[in-house]
């Protein structure tokens, strides 16, 4: 190369730094990121981070079910995530959920490591993955192993009741409205007891606040067990960490002392 | 540059282009996604009768010639049909269920090998290590022994296992898995498999008992060994077209064909046109089988949808099997204090 060259080379270097600091100063905030068909792109590691799990409604610590665990296990306070601050129940349902909230260190169906269903799969405190592609959203979840797959515009209703529901999305501008059905009656949405039947629709609005966050909204519709729909919102968070990988969190054999330990050999069924 | 160094440079840009433009050939068939990659994305499956081994009267024989296949379909259906055509009781416990039931499908994979073991070529899994052969030999005595008393329950071998908790039963029973996650081998039913790909990751969706494949196309290293999953901890890469899977980090009670916790699994992904995946797999555990060895099989893309297969939430069987060791405990002891007052 010779001295021209050199000079040549320096002033497009020169260039190249003045574009991309000035690109620097004129974008302070990233634009929301996109797949390449123009959706907004929700692909990656989520997790909210509230104590909805604990209740929907706004509570103060409280003792937990396991008194040798102490602060362990013990309920931390929270905000109400619902909307209004309270859940329509029709009379019949609010004094099942009262039932409910009596028995909830054994009735609760994520002791037994049930898959959690929806909404509560995505506030439950641990991370769920979203895997994004352009017909087919795929949400897989740590705890249970829980999946639900959401297809676009599809016409076909669920044919069975199942545990994670029905999930039909569509886009309407940024967000990912995604209409959930085909429930069982067997989930509840948080620890406090709070239940529905298996008319339960939800409906689901993810819509992104930048690059690592989602605004999370779920409407819940159930004449059987609630007067009017009711919402939700909360943000959800991207893990940010280097490795950050959802990772398995198998728990059915954390459950199967309480589902069978009574017919455990040497306990008292046999006497 | 010399006129000897230009033709050599002629024929090697020659002998590049002709491959380039056959690659191009048998490139253009297949689905790609935006990325260039390969599209693997779609719901597949990979039900089949083709036999994991080589049978004894198959021996030597890599391929079947086309009507062989058929014959051998043709051959398969009427076992089943004459198994279904055996009654009672312990038929109906023994056989587990009638074939109504079996989704093997009626259909050898499409490459018409006849075994999905493909290397070593006789088509068997090599022997075990001696090591390996004393552990489970140990494992199975420990077994054995407990059920020379009453408390036992049958198991799908058709052998009695112990049952004095549900961490006795094997995997299956206990909804954790039914061995095939990693790899995907064929089995009972719900031999369906849906995969969604982005350009950094692939999740695979198994629908037998829900189980997922997550895996990362982030160039990161494996977990710690410490970290053990039942589905193992996967990396993938693209290899030109074929998506290469490497996993590690099994959970020990997650052991196939043999396997230990040592098992690292190479999974080989090649889209072939619009219906077939070729896909093989090979197992490197080499505290375990004398050497490596590959399987292959064909996956088909399936018209239906995935559905959930809830598992454990309804798993009355395990309730079942246990209650009735307790039972014949009960029955022994009923018999025994009977005796003992005569």
């Amino acid at each position: 190369m010779t001295d021209c060259g050199y000079a040549r080379t320096g002033t497009i270097a020169a260039v190249l730094v003045w574009t991309a600091l000035a690109g620097l100063a004129q974008t302070p905030t990233p634009a929301l990121k996109r797949t390449v068909d123009g959706k907004s792109d929700l692909n990656g590691v989520w997790q909210a981070m509230n104590t909805a799990n604990w209740d929907l409604l706004a509570h103060g610590s409280a003792p937990g079910g396991v008194s040798s665990l102490g602060a362990i296990i013990a309920v931390p306070p929270g905000e109400s995530i619902v909307e209004g601050g309270a859940i329509p129940y029709v009379p019949a349902a609010a004094a099942k959920k009262q039932e409910n909230f009596a028995h909830r260190w054994t009735d609760d169906p994520e002791i037994k490591c049930f898959m959690p269903g929806v909404p509560r799969a995505n506030y439950m405190p641990y991370p769920f993955q979203i895997v994004q592609s352009a017909n087919t959203i795929l949400f897989t979840y740590s705890f249970a192993g829980a999946v639900r797959t959401v297809r676009m515009g599809i016409k076909e209703q669920s044919p069975v009741d199942s545990w994670m529901g029905w999930s039909v999305g569509r886009w309407e501008g940024n967000t990912l409205v995604v209409d959930v059905t085909g429930f069982n009656d067997q989930t509840w949405f948080d620890r406090a007891g709070d239940f529905h039947s298996d008319k339960l629709h939800v409906v689901e609005r993810y819509t992104p606040r930048g690059r690592d966050a989602i605004d999370y909204e779920a409407t819940m519709e159930d004449p059987e067990v609630f007067s009017r729909p009711w919402k939700i919102s909360m943000p959800l968070y991207r893990h940010l960490e280097k490795n950050a990988h959802l990772l398995e969190f198998q728990c059915i054999e954390y459950s199967e002392e309480v589902l069978y330990g009574h017919l455990r050999h040497g306990k008292g069924e046999t006497k | 540059m010399t006129a000897r160094w230009k033709s050599v440079f002629i024929v090697l840009a020659a002998t590049a282009m002709t491959a380039a433009a056959q690659n191009a050939a048998a490139q253009s068939k297949i689905p790609r996604a935006a990325d260039g990659h390969p599209d693997l994305s779609g719901i597949w499956t990979n039900a089949s009768i083709t036999p994991f081994e080589r049978p004894s009267d198959l021996a030597g024989k890599e391929f079947f010639t086309e009507q062989e296949a058929a014959a051998y379909e043709r051959s398969h259906q009427r076992n089943l049909d004459q198994r279904d055509g055996i009654k009672g009781t312990n038929a109906d416990v023994t056989l587990a269920y009638n074939d109504a039931w079996w989704d093997r499908g009626t259909r050898l994979f499409t490459s018409r090998r006849t075994s999905v073991v493909i290397d070593p070529p006789d088509g068997h899994i090599p022997p075990l290590t001696e090591n390996r052969k004393r552990q489970l030999a140990a494992i199975a005595e420990t077994r054995r022994k407990r059920c020379e008393q009453p408390g036992c329950g049958l198991e799908n071998n058709g052998q009695l296992g112990p049952a004095d908790g549900p961490e006795d039963r094997p995997v299956m029973e206990r909804c954790l898995s039914f061995g095939n996650v990693a790899p995907m081998v064929s089995t009972a039913y719900n031999n369906n498999y849906e995969i969604v790909q982005t350009q950094d990751f692939i999740g695979i969706d198994v629908e037998m008992v829900h189980q997922m494949r997550r895996i990362p196309l982030d160039g990161s290293p494996h977990m710690a060994s410490s970290a053990r999953f039942w589905a193992g901890d996967s990396r993938g890469r693209w290899e030109g077209d074929t998506l290469v899977i490497d996993t590690t980090n099994f959970r020990p009670e997650a052991a196939f064909r043999g396997s230990d916790e040592n098992l690292h699994l190479i999974e080989r992904l090649i889209r072939l046109d619009d219906d077939n995946m070729r896909y093989q797999f090979t197992v490197d555990d080499p505290t375990a089988f004398a050497k490596r060895w590959t399987g292959e099989l064909i996956f088909v893309k399936s018209k239906g949808l995935l559905f959930e297969y809830a598992c454990h939430e309804g798993n009355e069987g395990m309730s079942g099997i246990l209650a009735g060791a307790r039972a014949d405990e009960r029955k022994a002891a009923a018999v025994s204090a009977k005796s003992a007052t005569r």
